[in-house]
C-alpha cells in the first residue's frame, strides 16, 4: 500500500484474522499500524495485493454495498473523530441512526454503554468540552455500540490512565467474548503484554511476527 | 450543577450543525449575486418594454403632406383629406394640423422671418392608425388619389427599420448581460457551495466511515445547502423588488425613465429566484458531496 505516489508503507503483509479472534497490531511508530487499520476499514485501498473480509474481497463489492460491510466494523480512531455539535450521547448513537434504527430501540444501550465507560454525567456534553481521555472512552462507545463483527481500535488506551485502560481492555475482552474480532493497533507494551493476546508485529511496512505474545511468552 | 440527561425523553440531534458561522458568508455572496441577477432581469424586461414601444409609436401612426390644388384652400384641402382619411379601414382617427403647426414645424429651417403669407406651405394631416389592424401606407394613398387630392402618404418605412433594429439591439443586449450575470451567479453560487462543503469534511469522513451510504449524505448537504440558497435567493429577490417597486413609484406610469419604464408586473420575474438558487446549490452540493465520498471511497 502506498499514498500517492510514495514509497510504499506496507508491503508483503499476509495474514488471516479467525472469526471471535483478539489480537493486538503492535511496532514503532511509522510501522504502518494505522495504514493497515484504513486497510481493513475501508478508508484506503491498497496499491496492490487483496484484502478480504467476511469471506468477499473488498475489491470486487460495489461501491453501493460498501456501506454495509462498514456498518460491520467497529473502528476507535485515534484522532476520536467525534462530531463536535453532537452531544456525547448523539455521537453514540450515529451508527445505529445511520443504520436506520429507531430511537425508543437503541437510546437505553447507548445510555448503558456511556454509563460504562463512565461517562453519564456527560451524555449531553460536547466533544470539545471533554477531556481526552473522555473523549476516546466516547470514540469506543461508538465503536461498539453496534456490536460490530470486526473491531478496529487505533491506540485506544493513549489518552487514558492504567485503570481506564484495564477498564477499557475488559469491554474488549467482552465484545470478544459475544463473538467480535478485536484487533487492537497499541505501543503500550505493558497493557499489551497484561493482555495475554496475540500479536501481529509491524516494522517498516513488512509483518515481522505473528501470533506470539512476546512478552508474555517471556515472561512465563 | 448540570441537568440529568433523560435517555427515555432523548430525540436525535440533527446529524449537521444547526448555525454555522461559515454558511453566513454562503449566504451574503449568492444573495448578491441574486440581486444582481433580478435586477438585470428587470432591466432586461424595462429594455423590452422600451423597444416595444418606441417601434409600436412609429407603426401606429402616418402622416400625410396635403397640396392644395386649383382654388382649394390649404386649410380646405387637408381637412377634406382627414375626412377621406378617418373612413379607410385600419384608421382611428384622422386629424389635420393647423396651419401654425405646420410653420412651427417648418421654423427650424427657415426661420419665422422667412415664413411670408403666401409661401404654398403645405398642411399635414396626422393619421393614427389602428393598433390591431394598422392600414397600410398604399391603402391611404389610393383613398386620397380617389378622392381628388394631391398628398404624400410617410408610413415612417423609412425610420421604423433603423429603430426596429435599434430597438432589437436594446432587447438583446438586456438579456445578454442578464444571461451572463444569471450563469456568472449560478457558477458562484456553485463555487461557493462546493467551497462550503470542504469545510463539512470531517463530517462527511465520519458519516461515511460510520456506514452511510452515499444517498444519505448527499440528501442530507443538498437540503442543508438549498436552504441556505433559498434563503439568500429570497433576500436577493426582495431587495431587487424594492428597488424595481422604487424605480416605479419615482416615474409615475412612465417609470424612473422613459427609456425603461418598469412595470409593476414585472417585479413578478423574480418570484423564482430562491428556487432557482435553491436548484443550483442542491446540485453543487450534491456534485460536491458526491466527489468527496468518491475520493473517501
Amino acid at each position: 500500500m502506498r499514498y500517492g505516489r510514495a514509497a510504499e508503507v506496507l508491503r508483503d503483509v499476509n495474514f488471516a484474522l479467525a472469526p471471535g479472534s483478539f489480537h493486538f497490531l503492535t511496532g514503532p511508530s511509522g510501522a504502518g499500524k494505522s495504514s493497515l487499520l484504513k486497510l481493513i476499514y475501508l478508508a484506503e485501498r491498497p496499491s496492490r495485493g487483496t484484502i478480504e473480509l467476511f469471506g468477499r474481497d473488498v475489491e470486487a463489492i460495489a461501491p453501493a454495498d460498501r456501506p454495509f460491510l462498514r456498518r460491520r466494523i467497529g473502528v476507535v480512531f485515534q484522532e476520536f473523530k467525534l462530531l463536535d455539535h453532537l452531544s456525547a450521547f448523539d455521537n453514540v448513537a450515529l451508527p445505529l441512526r445511520i443504520a436506520g434504527g429507531k430511537p425508543e430501540a437503541y437510546r437505553h444501550d447507548v445510555a448503558e454503554l456511556l454509563a460504562w465507560v463512565g461517562l453519564k454525567a456527560r451524555m449531553h456534553a460536547l466533544p470539545p468540552t471533554l477531556s481526552g481521555g473522555e473523549k476516546q472512552r466516547l470514540a469506543i462507545a461508538r465503536a461498539v455500540v453496534g456490536r460490530p463483527d470486526i473491531l478496529l481500535a487505533d491506540e485506544p488506551t493513549g489518552n487514558v490512565d492504567d485503570a481506564h485502560a484495564l477498564r477499557i481492555l475488559k469491554l474488549f475482552v467482552e465484545l470478544n467474548r459475544l463473538g467480535t474480532t478485536v484487533l487492537i493497533a497499541s505501543h503500550d507494551e505493558d497493557l499489551v503484554a497484561r493482555s495475554g493476546q496475540p500479536v501481529l508485529h509491524l516494522d517498516k511496512g513488512r509483518l515481522r511476527a505473528f501470533g506470539r505474545n512476546v512478552r508474555t511468552e517471556g515472561a512465563s | 450543577m448540570s441537568e440529568m440527561f433523560d435517555a427515555g425523553r432523548w430525540k436525535p440531534g440533527p446529524l449537521l450543525p444547526k448555525r454555522d458561522p461559515r454558511d453566513g458568508s454562503l449566504v451574503f455572496v449568492v444573495a448578491v449575486l441574486c440581486f444582481l441577477a433580478c435586477l438585470t432581469a428587470l432591466g432586461a424586461l424595462a429594455a423590452n418594454r422600451a423597444a416595444h414601444g418606441w417601434t409600436s409609436q412609429l407603426t401606429g401612426s402616418a402622416t400625410v403632406v396635403v397640396r392644395a390644388q386649383g382654388a382649394e384652400s390649404p386649410d380646405a384641402a387637408a381637412g377634406r383629406a382627414a375626412e377621406t382619411l378617418a373612413g379607410v379601414k385600419g384608421v382611428s382617427e384622422a386629424r389635420a394640423l393647423e396651419k401654425e403647426k405646420a410653420e412651427a414645424l417648418l421654423e427650424p429651417w427657415l426661420g419665422h422671418e422667412a415664413l411670408l403669407d403666401d409661401l404654398p406651405i403645405p398642411r399635414l394631416v396626422a393619421v393614427d392608425l389602428d393598433p390591431k389592424a394598422p392600414a397600410r401606407a398604399a391603402a391611404l394613398d389610393q383613398a386620397l388619389k380617389a378622392a381628388g387630392i394631391d398628398a404624400t402618404v410617410d408610413d415612417h418605412s423609412l425610420w421604423i427599420a433603423d429603430i426596429e433594429r435599434g430597438a432589437g439591439i436594446a432587447r438583446w443586449s438586456a438579456l445578454s448581460v442578464f444571461l451572463l450575470i444569471a450563469s456568472a451567479a449560478g457558477a458562484v453560487i456553485a463555487f461557493a457551495t462546493r467551497a462550503a462543503m470542504a469545510a463539512h469534511r470531517e463530517t462527511i469522513e465520519v458519516l461515511h466511515l460510520s456506514g452511510a451510504q452515499a444517498s444519505f449524505v448527499v440528501r442530507l448537504f443538498q437540503a442543508r445547502f438549498a436552504q441556505a440558497a433559498a434563503l439568500a435567493g429570497l433576500f436577493g429577490a426582495a431587495g431587487a423588488t424594492i428597488i424595481g417597486a422604487l424605480a416605479r413609484l419615482a416615474g409615475g406610469g412612465q417609470g424612473l425613465t422613459p427609456v425603461l419604464p418598469v412595470a409593476w408586473i414585472d417585479l413578478l420575474a423574480v418570484v423564482p429566484t430562491p428556487l432557482l438558487a435553491a436548484l443550483v446549490a442542491a446540485v453543487a452540493a450534491r456534485l460536491a458531496a458526491r466527489g468527496l465520498i468518491g475520493e473517501l471511497a
